[in-house]
């Protein structure tokens, strides 16, 4: 028998399972992608010690890395943390906010890069003015 | 599926009841979690900013390559996958003890508490250690045409390109981010482990006081779960980032 929480705030109890089999199968998927991920990883230090490393390759693998975090921490929102049991109001309040964080990475990242260009276009040692290119300047004689 | 029915008939909007089926404390926990994520977030997404930045950046697999005991044995990754399964039995066995609650079985909670303390204390004397490997382990830096011996620290990074040098490869100073991001993002999911520690013994206590046997349900463990597998799941991003990408 479940434990009944006597709180006008709760309508009804979500049903708990009396065993444990859910949580020792999420314990096992966990278990499994880590270790994917670990061989991924390790398999990425290989392609670095060799001769040519495949940039794209790499990024792949590591692409793969991101996709599987993703889902190990599914399961240990929606299983450990019994978000899957809750109300869908409830899930919507807390995933949906989660949403920024789409425009977070993607607008620092570029950002970052955008650094990363500059700099190497701009080092410090050979800082040139930057063209003034007015539309009048394009004309023939102009420069002049 | 009768509670199933009863969500789908259920007004959960026009009042009289929480439109989110659960007590205060508990919405609010996921709250505070949802806004701590975002804190973790913004450290993580910076140090991605700064990574994106420089042409080079340091090769964890070549950072943390060592193990208590192994000397100088080249063992990438190794270290920081068993703090990783560490912290997983910890979050399984906390959430065994929510199970527990469930079925108002006061030893089994206390049992699975202690197992959870446990497993974060040993989480917590890994990255003990692996500071001190760091903060301590000299390596050797070509710095302006000179050897020296350089530790990590958020101000020294001995892991930047290697150049050729009397013959042979040396590594050159690295960008000092590396140390302050490191340093900065596993101090602070270690000060959130070090605090679930503490949150975990008040609740352990107060289960073996029969606190919540009285109260008639075990909805503080529930919470305090709540934040412990916030503090594994911060953990997963934190490996993905500085170990594994």
């Amino acid at each position: 028998m479940s434990a009944q929480v006597s709180s006008p705030e709760i309508t009804f109890h979500p049903e708990h399972s009396d065993n444990t089999k859910a949580i020792w199968r999420t314990f096992w998927i966990l278990s499994a992608l880590t270790i994917i991920e670990l061989s991924i990883g390790l398999l990425i230090y290989n392609i670095h010690k060799g001769e040519h490393p495949n940039a794209t390759l790499v990024l792949a693998f590591k692409g793969m890395v991101c996709i599987l975090t993703l889902a190990k921490a599914y399961y240990i929102v929606s299983v450990f943390m019994h978000l899957g049991d809750e109300v869908r109001n409830m899930i919507m309040t807390i995933v949906v906010p989660l949403g920024l964080f789409v425009w977070f990475i993607a607008a620092f990242l570029w950002d970052g890069t955008s650094w990363k260009n500059l700099r190497n276009k701009y080092n410090r040692i050979e800082v040139t003015p930057t063209e003034q290119v007015a539309p009048a300047a394009k004309e023939k004689g102009a420069k002049d | 599926m009768s509670t199933a029915a009863v969500q789908q008939g259920t007004k959960w909007w026009s009042g009289g009841r929480s439109p989110f089926n659960a007590s205060y404390g508990k919405v609010m926990m996921w709250y505070f979690l949802m806004s701590d994520a975002f804190t973790f977030g913004a450290f993580l997404i910076s140090y991605g900013t700064i990574r994106f930045s420089q042409n080079h950046w340091v090769d964890p697999n070549h950072v943390f390559n060592s193990f208590p005991f192994a000397g100088h044995t080249n063992l990438p990754l190794a270290f920081v996958s068993l703090m990783t399964f560490i912290l997983i039995a910890s979050s399984v066995t906390m959430v065994l003890a929510v199970h527990e609650g469930h079925k108002m079985n006061r030893a089994g909670v206390e049992k699975y508490m202690l197992w959870t303390i446990l497993g974060g204390l040993c989480f917590l004397g890994c990255q003990a250690w692996e500071w001190t490997h760091l903060l301590t382990g000299q390596h050797e830096v070509l710095v302006n045409g000179q050897i020296e011996h350089w530790n990590t620290t958020v101000a020294h990074n001995p892991f930047g390109p290697e150049v050729m040098f009397n013959g042979r490869e040396v590594a050159t100073p690295g960008p000092i981010a590396f140390g302050s991001y490191f340093f900065e993002i596993t101090g602070f999911h270690g000060f959130h482990v070090f605090s679930g520690i503490i949150i975990n013994i008040v609740m352990y206590l107060k289960t073996k006081m029969k606190h919540f046997e009285l109260r008639g349900h075990y909805e503080m463990i529930e919470k305090a779960g709540l934040y412990w597998h916030f503090v594994d799941l911060v953990w997963v991003f934190v490996f993905l980032c500085f170990y594994l990408i």
